[in-house]
C-alpha cells in the first residue's frame, strides 16, 4: 500500500470514527447520567439521515442552516420524547428498559415506513462541499469527508467545553457520579435529564444528517449503527466521553483497514477488538466504573 | 403439594398437543409446530434470564447456528442422518455459547447485555456477509434428515417428534430448576455476591447455564431448519433475539410455562396483527406499529406477563 | 495480647494497606486471630474497618500486604476459594435471600462446599448433605423454629441472626462478622451476644462493631483503628485504660442508634 492510499484510508478511518463518536457520546451520556439503556438510539441516527433527506430540497445550498434546523428539531423531539416516554424508564430494571426501547424501535421503523416508505434514498452533497482536494500526485480526497470530520471535531470540542466549563456541564458531571446527591442539592433533576436526553438525541441525529450525503439513507441504518455504538461504549467504558472518543477512533481504524485487508470478513473485526478488550480490561478502557 | 399434582397440567398439555392435528387444518397445525419450536427457544432463554438473571440480547445466534448446522451437516441431495445433524447443531451452538459466555460473563449488567448483542451480531455478519454459508440469501435443505425408520420429511412424524422435543426440554428444565444446580442459579440471580461469600464459584455456574441455554437454543434451531427446509441469516438477527426476550416477558418471567405461553402468545399476536381481515389493510401492512405499542403497554401494565395476570385474577377471588 | 495457643494463627494479616487514588483507607494493619478467640476491631467512622474486612474476605485486593489462613498465603485467592477454605463472612447490610425460606437460605450456603451440580436429577431441598448442616446452623443461631418461614418476612434482628446462620452453614473455621448488632434493640442484642459467646468456643471470630458495651463483654482482644491505622491492639482492660484510645473516643461510648447505617 503506498503512502497516498494509506493516508486516504487513515482519513476515512478518522472520519468514520468521529461520526461514531457523535452517536456513541450521546448513548454513553444518556446511560451514564440517567442509567437508561436505550436501544432506540440508532433510530435517532436514522431519523437524522431521513431528516436530511426531507429538508435538503427545502434548504438547497444552505447546508449549515439545514444542519442547524435539524439539530433544533431533533433536540425538541428528544425533549418531548423524554417527557412523554423515557422519564418513565429511569427506575425500571434494565430488562424492561431493553424491551420498551426495542418496542420504540419497531414504532419508529413503521412511522418512517409510513411517512417516507422503505426505499433507499440519496442526499445530494451541497455544491460548495462537493469538490475534491489533491493528495500527492495521483489521489484526491472528497472535500465533504473532510468537512464531516471537521464538523464532528467542532461538535466534540463544543461538547467538551459544555461538559467541563459550564454550570450545566458541572451538573451533568455531578449527576453522572452521584444521582441522589444532585437531587439532594435541589437541582431540578427532571429538567437536567430532559436537556441531556435532548442533547443525546440531537448528537445522534446530527451524525445521521452529516452521514447522509456519504452513505445512502436506508431502513436498516439505525440498527447497524446502534450495535457498533454499543461496541464503542463497551470498549470505552460507560459514562466516559473521552473513552468514547478513543474507542470510536479505534473502531474506525479497525473497520476501515479491516475492509482493505480482509474484505468480506471485515465486519467481524470490531467484535474481535471488543473480545480482546474484554479479556484484557472488562470494565472498559477508561471506565468510571459503572 | 405432592409431585404428581405438578405433572397434571403439563401432561394434559402434551396430550392436547398430540391430539391437535386430528382436528385442525394443515395451516394451523403448521402454526402449532412453529409455536412449539419457538417454545423450546423461549425455554432456553428462560433458563438464562428467568432462572439465572442473565439478560442476554444475543440468544438468536445459537438458534441460528443450530439451524445452519443442519443444512451444513446434510449432504446436498440425500437425506442426512438425523442424529448427526442434531448433534452438529446442538454442538456448534454450545461451542459458540462457550466462547461467548466465557468472554461476556467477565462483564455485568448493561455491559453484559451489550456484549451478548455484539457477539450475536458478529455471528450474523459471518452468515450474512461472507459466502461461507451462502450469504444473505441463505441455503436450502433439499432433503429432510432421517434416522432408521424415522423420516422428518413426513409431516406427522415431524410433528410428534417436536412434541417430544418440547416435552424433553420442559422436563429437563423442570428437573434443573429443583436441583442443587438450579437452586444455586436462583441464589446467583438474587444475590451473586452472597453466593460467592458462601463459596460458590459463580462464574462457572453462570457459564454452565449460558452453555446449556445455548445448546437448547441450538436444538430449537435444528428443529426449525428441518421444519422449514431452509435457513437464512435473519435467524441470527437481533430482531430475533429481541423477539425471544419478548416472548418470555409476555408469558411471565420465572415460570417455565410462561415461556411456552409467551411463545404462543407472541406468535399468535404477530399472526393477528398481520391479518388484513382482522385489523384492516393499513395496520396489517404496518403490524410492527401495533406490536410495538402492545409491547410498551404490556411491559408498563403487566410486567409479570400473562402468568402474572392469571395469578392476579385467581388471587382476586375471596 | 492473650492467646489460647502459641501456634500459627488461624487468620493473620501483615502490613495490609489499601489505597484509593491518593487516599490510604487502610494503612499497615497487622493482626492475628487464634481459635476460640474473639478479636474485635473497633474504630470511628471512616477508620477503614469495612475495607479491612473486605480485604480479609477477598472482595477487595490489597495495595500492599498479605493475608494468611493457617499460615498459608491466600492474598491472591478469590473470595469463593477463601470461603471454601474455611473463611466465612457476614455482612453489615442484610444479604439474606428474601424470597427463600430460612432453611433454604442456610441450605444454599451449606451447599457451596458440597455442591455436586452435575447430579441434576436430585432435588435440592431434600439434599442429604446440605440439609442437616443447615439444620445445625439454624439451631446454633437460634432460628430452628422459623425454618420454614420466608426470610423476607423476618424481623430485623432475626435477619441478622440468619446472616450469622448462613455464615455458620459454610462450616467455617474463621468468622468475619461485620456489625452483626447493627440496628438491634436491647433484647435482640442480648441474644446475639450469647450467640457470639457460644460461637467463640468453636471458631475464631473477628468482630467489627460499633457497640462498645457489647465489644467489651465478648472480646478477648481489641484492635482500635483510627483513619486506617491501628493505634492500639490489646486486652479489653488495657484498651480501656489506654489514653490514646480515650482521646479518639472522647464521648463515643454510645451505641449506634438503632436502624441507622454507619458508613465507614
Amino acid at each position: 500500500m503506498d503512502l497516498a492510499t494509506f493516508l486516504v484510508q487513515c482519513l476515512n478511518a478518522v472520519q468514520y470514527g468521529l461520526l461514531l463518536f457523535l452517536v456513541a457520546s450521546g448513548l454513553t451520556l444518556i446511560f451514564g447520567i440517567m442509567g437508561v439503556i436505550n436501544l432506540a438510539h440508532g433510530s435517532f441516527y436514522m431519523a437524522g439521515a431521513y431528516l436530511a433527506f426531507g429538508l435538503a430540497p427545502l434548504f438547497g445550498d444552505n447546508f449549515l442552516v439545514m444542519l442547524l434546523a435539524g439539530v433544533l428539531l431533533s433536540a425538541l423531539f428528544g425533549y418531548l420524547l423524554e417527557w412523554v416516554f423515557f422519564s418513565y424508564l429511569y427506575e425500571r430494571e434494565h430488562l424492561q428498559q431493553v424491551l420498551m426501547t426495542y418496542a420504540l424501535i419497531l414504532v419508529f421503523e413503521e412511522v418512517r415506513s409510513i411517512l417516507v416508505g422503505n426505499d433507499v434514498h440519496g442526499v445530494p452533497t451541497p455544491p460548495w462541499l462537493s469538490g475534491t482536494i489533491p493528495l500527492g500526485e495521483l489521489m484526491t480526497y472528497p472535500v465533504y469527508r473532510l468537512f464531516a470530520s471537521a464538523a464532528c471535531i467542532a461538535v466534540g470540542v463544543a461538547l467538551y467545553l459544555v461538559v467541563n466549563k459550564t454550570r450545566l456541564g458541572m451538573m451533568i458531571r455531578a449527576g453522572a457520579s452521584n444521582r441522589d446527591m444532585v437531587r439532594g442539592l435541589g437541582i431540578n433533576i427532571r429538567h437536567l435529564y430532559r436537556i441531556v436526553f435532548a442533547g443525546g438525541v440531537a448528537l445522534a441525529a446530527l451524525a445521521g444528517m452529516i452521514a447522509a450525503p456519504m452513505s445512502s439513507v436506508y431502513p436498516g441504518m439505525g440498527g447497524h449503527v446502534l450495535i457498533i455504538s454499543f461496541v464503542v461504549v463497551v470498549i470505552g467504558g460507560i459514562g466516559s466521553i473521552s473513552g468514547a472518543l478513543v474507542a470510536s477512533l479505534l473502531v474506525g481504524f479497525v473497520d476501515t483497514f479491516g475492509k482493505v485487508f480482509f474484505a468480506e470478513y471485515s465486519g467481524i473485526g470490531i467484535y474481535l477488538l471488543m473480545a480482546i478488550v474484554l479479556v484484557w480490561r472488562p470494565q472498559g478502557l477508561m471506565s468510571k466504573g459503572y | 403439594m405432592t409431585a404428581p399434582r405438578h405433572l397434571i397440567v403439563p401432561a394434559l398439555a402434551v396430550l392436547a398437543l398430540l391430539l391437535l392435528p386430528l382436528g385442525l387444518t394443515p395451516y394451523t397445525t403448521d402454526l402449532v409446530l412453529k409455536i412449539m419450536v419457538l417454545a423450546i427457544f423461549a425455554l432456553s432463554l428462560e433458563l438464562l434470564v428467568g432462572m439465572t438473571g442473565l439478560v442476554s440480547l444475543g440468544h438468536a445466534a445459537f438458534f441460528g447456528i443450530g439451524a445452519y448446522m443442519v443444512v451444513v451437516a446434510s449432504p446436498e441431495w440425500e437425506a442426512g442422518n438425523l442424529a448427526v445433524v442434531i448433534a452438529a447443531g446442538v454442538g456448534a451452538a454450545a461451542g459458540y455459547a462457550l466462547v461467548v459466555g466465557a468472554l461476556s460473563l467477565r462483564t455485568q449488567g448493561v455491559y453484559f447485555i451489550m456484549v451478548t448483542l455484539a457477539f450475536a451480531q458478529m455471528a450474523y455478519f459471518l452468515f450474512h456477509d461472507t459466502q461461507l454459508f451462502g450469504g444473505s440469501d441463505g441455503i436450502f435443505l433439499n432433503v429432510r434428515p432421517v434416522l432408521g425408520p424415522l423420516d422428518t420429511g413426513d409431516k406427522g412424524q415431524m410433528y410428534y417428534g417436536v412434541v417430544g422435543a418440547l416435552a424433553f426440554t420442559y422436563a429437563l428444565l423442570a428437573l434443573l430448576r429443583r436441583s442443587r444446580f438450579g437452586h444455586a442459579l436462583a441464589g446467583i440471580r438474587v444475590n451473586e455476591q452472597r453466593m460467592r461469600a458462601a463459596g460458590f464459584n459463580t462464574y462457572f455456574y453462570k457459564l454452565a447455564a449460558f452453555v446449556i441455554a445455548g445448546a437448547l437454543a441450538g436444538l430449537a434451531g435444528t428443529l426449525l431448519a428441518i421444519k422449514d427446509g431452509m435457513v437464512n441469516p435473519e435467524l441470527l438477527s437481533w430482531h430475533e433475539s429481541g423477539a425471544v426476550l419478548l416472548m418470555i416477558i409476555l408469558g411471565g418471567l420465572g415460570h417455565l410455562r410462561g415461556a411456552v405461553l409467551g411463545a404462543a402468545a407472541f406468535t399468535l399476536l404477530k399472526e393477528l396483527y398481520a391479518t388484513p381481515g382482522l385489523v384492516g389493510d393499513f395496520l396489517a401492512s404496518h403490524w410492527q406499529l401495533t406490536l410495538g405499542f402492545t409491547i410498551i403497554a404490556f411491559v408498563a401494565l403487566l410486567p409479570k406477563g400473562l402468568i402474572g395476570l392469571f395469578e392476579r385474577l385467581r388471587g382476586a377471588k375471596p | 495480647m492473650s492467646t489460647s495457643n502459641a501456634a500459627v494463627p488461624l487468620l493473620a494479616c501483615e502490613n495490609l494497606t489499601r489505597r484509593f487514588g491518593g487516599l490510604a483507607a487502610v494503612q499497615n494493619v497487622s493482626l492475628a486471630l487464634h481459635p476460640q478467640q474473639l478479636h474485635a476491631v473497633i474504630g470511628t467512622n471512616g477508620a477503614g474497618k469495612s475495607t479491612l474486612i473486605n480485604m480479609l474476605s477477598g472482595e477487595m485486593p490489597p495495595s500492599e500486604g498479605r493475608v494468611l489462613l493457617g499460615g498459608l498465603d491466600i492474598s491472591g485467592w478469590p473470595q469463593h476459594r477463601r470461603a471454601r477454605a474455611g473463611l466465612g463472612r457476614s455482612y453489615q447490610r442484610t444479604t439474606v435471600f428474601p424470597e427463600f425460606s430460612v432453611f433454604e437460605n442456610c441450605r444454599l450456603a451449606a451447599q457451596a462446599a458440597h455442591a455436586r451440580p452435575w447430579a441434576f436429577w436430585e432435588r435440592a431441598d431434600t439434599c442429604a448433605i446440605s440439609g442437616p448442616i443447615a439444620q445445625r446452623a439454624l439451631k446454633a443461631a437460634g432460628l430452628a423454629d422459623v425454618a420454614t418461614v420466608r426470610s423476607g418476612t423476618l424481623s430485623h434482628g432475626q435477619k441478622r441472626q440468619l446472616e450469622i446462620a448462613m455464615c455458620l452453614a459454610t462450616e467455617p473455621r474463621v468468622l468475619l462478622l461485620d456489625e452483626p448488632l447493627a440496628g438491634m434493640g436491647s433484647e435482640e442484642t442480648e441474644r446475639m451476644l450469647q450467640l457470639l459467646a457460644r460461637l467463640k468456643q468453636h471458631h475464631a471470630v473477628l468482630l467489627v462493631e460499633h457497640d462498645m458495651d457489647a465489644v467489651f463483654r465478648v472480646a478477648d482482644c481489641i484492635t482500635v483503628m483510627v483513619n486506617g491505622q491501628v493505634i492500639a491492639s490489646d486486652t479489653p482492660e488495657a484498651i480501656r485504660a489506654n489514653p490514646e484510645v480515650q482521646t479518639a473516643y472522647l464521648g463515643e461510648d454510645q451505641t449506634a442508634p438503632a436502624g441507622v447505617e454507619q458508613p465507614h
